[in-house]
């Protein structure tokens, strides 16, 4: 029973005090598993890291559901789960609901004029920081054959993303391995 | 809507689990699938709205997919939709983690694992940049390019240059808008 409360406390501090979505909050969620309750050596939460990395879907939730199923079977990665995705999400419900009534207001309507240049470079930041990653890892050339090929796909062709990131995994394991 | 709508409830399930399942670098590099699902495919909402979820959740808090999914499930098909846009997002790739990371932990030094996620990359980075595009591209339908910019170079200052976190700018620019006067005559809110 306490080992649940634990991990409900380890996944709720970093899906509480975590800025800039699930990749930001692993070094809070590491302090929790690592340092304070000692689930997991660094070296094994390196490991873990790594491999929930080489695979699809949102990063804070696989981790909490992988660690708690391993500190408390199929309860604990729902109590993991929860404490990850429940306080946020709560709020974030209040305040669109409250956004919502409002819509036609034009100070609502001012708001999300102005706040729509700041998401963008948001965005890009993020894009930048995406090919910064493949320059490093896969070179300069490999990395300007593969933006500029998906980009005609996505934008010229009009292929769907799934079929671009299917294409992309599968140039990736035949000519860059 | 007092009877279920399963046909909508499939939609929400397969439109997350789509974008969860390919994408690749956690949750912020799979908003341009969302956004392709959620605006494009089933024309839920415009992209006025989906900027503004994504503004939100930015200055909230937390994993931004499972607020982004929570809140997107909700708006399109009511508590269960919000159940069925988590579900979707998060089992698959949860119990894809806990049944294959034995196997992986043999293969992980291995080239084709290694080749499959150094490719992925430069496609989420033009997926994202795509998206930063289009919002840029509406802003200036709004503002006009001379506001669009130089908000848009202000936010890359403090973000980048000041290490600023993104939720302060936001914050700052949602009490702006919300707190000063209203330059038209009509003041009446919507309620």
């Amino acid at each position: 029973m306490i080992e649940y409360w634990h991990l409900f406390i380890a996944f709720l501090i970093p899906g509480i005090v975590g800025y800039g979505g699930g990749p930001a909050s692993i070094p809070l969620i590491e302090y929790e598993v690592v340092q304070r309750f000692e689930w997991m050596t660094t070296q094994e939460f390196g490991e873990v890291l790594a491999l929930g990395n080489a695979l699809p879907g949102p990063i804070a939730t696989k981790m909490a559901g992988y660690i708690g199923y391993e500190v408390g079977g199929v309860i604990g990665a729902t109590v993991a789960i929860s404490a990850t995705v429940i306080p946020s999400l709560i709020a974030m419900i209040v305040l669109l609901k409250l956004l919502l009534k409002f819509k036609n207001s034009p100070k609502v309507k001012r708001m999300t004029a102005l706040i729509r240049p700041a998401i963008a470079i948001l965005l890009a930041v993020l894009a930048y920081q995406f090919f910064a990653t493949s320059y490093e890892g896969a070179g300069l050339v490999q990395t300007m054959i593969l933006v500029t090929l998906s980009f005609l796909a996505l934008e010229k062709w009009n292929i769907h993303p799934a079929y671009v990131i299917i294409g992309a995994l599968t140039y990736g394991a035949v000519i860059l391995s | 809507m007092t009877t279920l709508d399963l046909a909508l409830q499939k939609d929400i399930f397969i439109s997350f689990f789509r974008a969860g399942m390919l994408g690749y670098g956690g949750g912020p590099a799979t908003i341009p699938l969302v956004h392709k699902e959620v605006v494009e495919t089933y024309g839920w909402m415009d992209d006025e709205e989906f900027s503004d979820i994504l503004a939100i959740g930015n200055t909230l808090p937390g994993p931004i997919m499972t607020k982004m999914a929570g809140y997107i499930g909700y708006r399109v098909g009511g508590k269960t939709g919000l159940l069925t846009a988590l579900a979707a997002t998060i089992l698959p790739t949860v119990i894809i983690m806990i049944a294959l990371i034995s196997v992986l932990i043999n293969y992980r030094e291995h080239a084709v694992v290694q080749g499959m996620t150094s490719a992925i990359a430069p496609v989420v980075g033009v997926m994202l940049f795509m998206l930063a595009f289009n919002f840029l591209r509406h802003s200036k339908r709004d503002l006009g390019w001379p506001v669009a910019i130089a908000l848009g170079v202000i936010s890359l200052i403090t973000f980048e240059l000041f290490n600023l976190h993104p939720a302060i700018l936001i914050g700052a620019l949602i009490l702006y808008a919300l707190l000063k006067k209203s330059p038209s005559k009509k003041e009446g809110e919507a309620a």
